[in-house]
């Protein structure tokens, strides 16, 4: 039995071998040396002078994120309590830019924020003055709310659907109110969804680079921008994109440890960690 | 008289165009142990909800007292539930979810500390005060539900269905257990089943309910022995039904024979239903009886056996604590006492003799009863046993 298992397991163990493992110790082992292949900390040091970067992605990343929470609970709320029907419909529309390519629809928002853009175009035809939104913090924080909020919505959907009807007729009936419910009852009983909204929207909005590309112009500067500056960009230097890679990986586990903290309230259903 | 302190007048409930309760009435008085009573689906839960505020009904009142609480929601209501699932809240711990109610109150710590481990030592729990829920088994889970909903200090405590979950011994005990809560607190607990045995055993009043309608409200000695139709003759315990003619009081023909009875009031040979519980009937030779017949099974059951008689087409149910063998040839014999006559009403005749008996077909047969009541209650129950609730002033307790 045992052997059976090992060798159903075989091809997944070399995937991840081949592709997870191998990856991350070659990222650790650029990181460690310089273009000669000799050990160095210089990359990891010189990695402090992009601290700004770090500091706007972080920054960034949190408002984008904060913004999702706001705008998705109340919608994954109002979803868990229409009847099945309507949910359904519902999810589906929370899904279906998803399944829109994610260039296409960034692209869409360029055009939408422009100088000469489709919204000024209007503005300016009902008489009033045009606003700058492209190449702004704004912009790139508009993007990511776009792009990742059904990642707030989902998990938080399916754990508010988990709670039971009796939790909250039993909190009804001890004397609360509807608000009382909500805070006391809904809110603490849904957060196994809200810590796994806030880690799926935090970690690509951080490390995003596309995004900050398109929307940001070369005044918002993220993580991934830099990165791939060095991968892909004039700035080639492969040692150095590695060395920031894997202090973004550190700062994002960081984040997810503090995360998790809120979480060990321990519910024991906490079913909805992932959709 | 004591006070009532619970009232339903006319209270009229549909789901989904689906009448639950059609002019439902009930008074609940202080200090009572009430026992709702019924098959799945009679309504009784209904009832409960109406009372506790998660439904409004369609028609109808509910007073508090003499105070008018249609409308009030349930947070407002000096009511608490025991729910069937216990509902306790999962991210808090033992402690937290008995002080909820107090906390949304606004009574101080030290005051909610000295209430809980109050809660705890009655409901033998003390020391699990830090427990998470997920910890306790299910019999601990109930009680800190009872704990719960207690602490509140409600004047009425509903339970639905709260040992259902239950396995047999943790029910026994907790039946008791509940019992003695109640006489302790004094609080009126107005207790929901469809278990029969639970019922008898705690209730001081039994209100048994079928398709949306009581059908007879009395104490648990009341109930069994003066059942006033096939339905309750049926579903409270094991009875013989019989077709019966009342020749005239104190006389009633059944079984092709004349005897003496102890009833009277229902006319010159009117059809009636002749109740004899199993228990009562004394196994005699078969020579010293107006009724004999055959043996067909046999089935120990601890305390008596149960013996099926085939009496020319008829199948008795006996329980006796002698052995008889399959084959044999017995005598019934009956005194007056033992026979209990019940006037016709809707359920005469769907309670057939112990022919097809086995305890699996009782359940397929209660089974099929009970979605077959509920059409009936809809058209002719309602109404039919609505007039007969205002004639006898029955649905007063």
């Amino acid at each position: 039995m045992k052997s059976d298992s090992r060798l159903l397991s075989a091809p997944y163990t070399v995937w991840m071998t081949v592709f997870i493992v191998l990856p991350m110790l070659l990222v650790g082992y650029f990181a460690f040396t310089d273009k000669s292949g000799a050990f160095t900390m210089e990359n990891i040091l010189s990695v402090g002078q992009y601290s700004n970067v770090f500091l706007r992605s972080i920054w960034l990343g949190a408002v984008a994120t904060a913004v999702s929470l706001g705008l998705g609970y109340p919608l994954a709320y109002i979803i868990s309590k229409v009847n099945a029907r309507r949910q359904n419909v519902m999810v589906m529309l929370v899904m279906l830019p998803m399944w829109m390519n994610f260039l296409l629809r960034t692209y869409a928002w360029m055009t939408l924020l422009e100088d000469n853009g489709l919204i000024n175009s209007m503005l300016a035809a009902l008489g009033l003055p045009r606003v700058h939104m492209i190449n702004t913090a704004g912009a790139v924080v508009l993007g990511m709310v776009y792009n990742y909020i059904p990642y707030m919505i989902l998990p938080l959907y399916s754990v508010l659907t988990k709670i039971g009807k009796n939790v909250i007729e039993a909190a009804q009936d001890l004397g609360a109110n509807n608000r009382e419910v909500f805070f006391k009852v809904v809110v603490p009983l849904s957060m196994p969804g809200v810590i796994s909204g806030v880690t799926m929207v935090f970690v690509p909005a951080v490390s995003t680079f596309i995004i900050s590309k398109m929307l940001g112009g070369g005044g918002n500067l993220l993580i991934g921008d830099l990165i791939d500056m060095q991968f892909l960009g004039s700035a080639y230097n492969p040692n150095l994109g590695s060395a920031v890679s894997l202090v973004l990986m550190v700062i994002i586990l960081i984040c997810m440890g503090i995360m998790n903290q809120f979480d060990d309230g321990g519910t024991a259903e906490g079913g909805g960690m992932l959709i | 008289m004591k006070n009532t302190i619970i009232s339903l007048k006319d209270i009229t409930v549909s789901y989904d165009g689906e009448q639950i309760l059609g002019g439902f009435n009930l008074e609940i008085h202080d200090g009572e142990f009430v026992t709702l009573l019924g098959p799945s689906g009679c309504g009784k839960t209904t009832v409960l909800r109406t009372i506790a505020g998660f439904i409004k009904p369609d028609a109808g009142d509910v007073f508090f007292y003499d105070r008018k609480i249609t409308a009030l929601p349930p947070h407002k209501r000096e009511v608490n539930t025991i729910f069937q699932k216990y509902a306790l809240f999962p991210h808090l711990n033992v402690y937290n979810n008995i002080a909820f109610g107090m906390r949304l109150k606004g009574r101080g710590e030290k005051e909610i500390k000295e209430t809980v481990h109050r809660m705890l030592a009655m409901v033998n729990l003390t020391g699990y005060a830090y427990r998470g829920i997920g910890q306790l088994s299910g019999g601990q889970q109930q009680r800190v539900a009872i704990a719960r909903a207690l602490a509140n200090e409600p004047k009425v405590l509903l339970l639905d269905e709260p040992l259902g979950a239950l396995d047999l011994k943790l029910r026994k005990d907790m039946q008791s257990e509940l019992k003695k809560i109640q006489q302790q607190t004094g609080i009126t607990f107005i207790f929901v089943t469809h278990d029969q045995e639970e019922a008898l055993s705690m209730s001081d009043t039994v209100v048994v309910m079928d398709g949306g309608v009581i059908q007879q409200i009395g104490t648990p000695t009341d109930i069994y022995n003066e059942p006033r139709n096939a339905f309750v003759a049926d579903f409270i315990g094991e009875s013989n039904i019989l077709d019966g003619i009342m020749r005239e009081d104190y006389c009633v023909r059944f079984a092709g024979h004349t005897f003496r009875c102890l009833d009277g009031g229902f006319g010159k040979d009117t059809p009636v239903d002749v109740v004899i519980r199993p228990e009562d009937i004394k196994v005699v030779e078969p020579d010293s009886t107006s009724i004999a017949g055959d043996v067909t099974a046999v089935t120990f059951k601890g305390v008596h056996y149960e013996i099926i008689v085939d009496v020319s087409g008829f199948k008795w149910m006996i329980q006796s604590t002698e052995c008889r063998r399959v084959g044999d040839r017995i005598g019934l014999a009956l005194t007056p006492n033992d026979i209990h006559v019940m006037p016709k009403s809707e359920y005469s005749g769907m309670y057939g003799d112990y022919s097809t008996f086995s305890d699996e077909m009782d359940e397929d047969r209660n089974a099929s009863m009970e979605t077959g009541a509920a059409d009936d209650s809809l058209t002719a129950g309602v109404s039919e046993e609505a007039s007969a609730g205002k004639g006898g002033g029955a649905d007063e307790i």
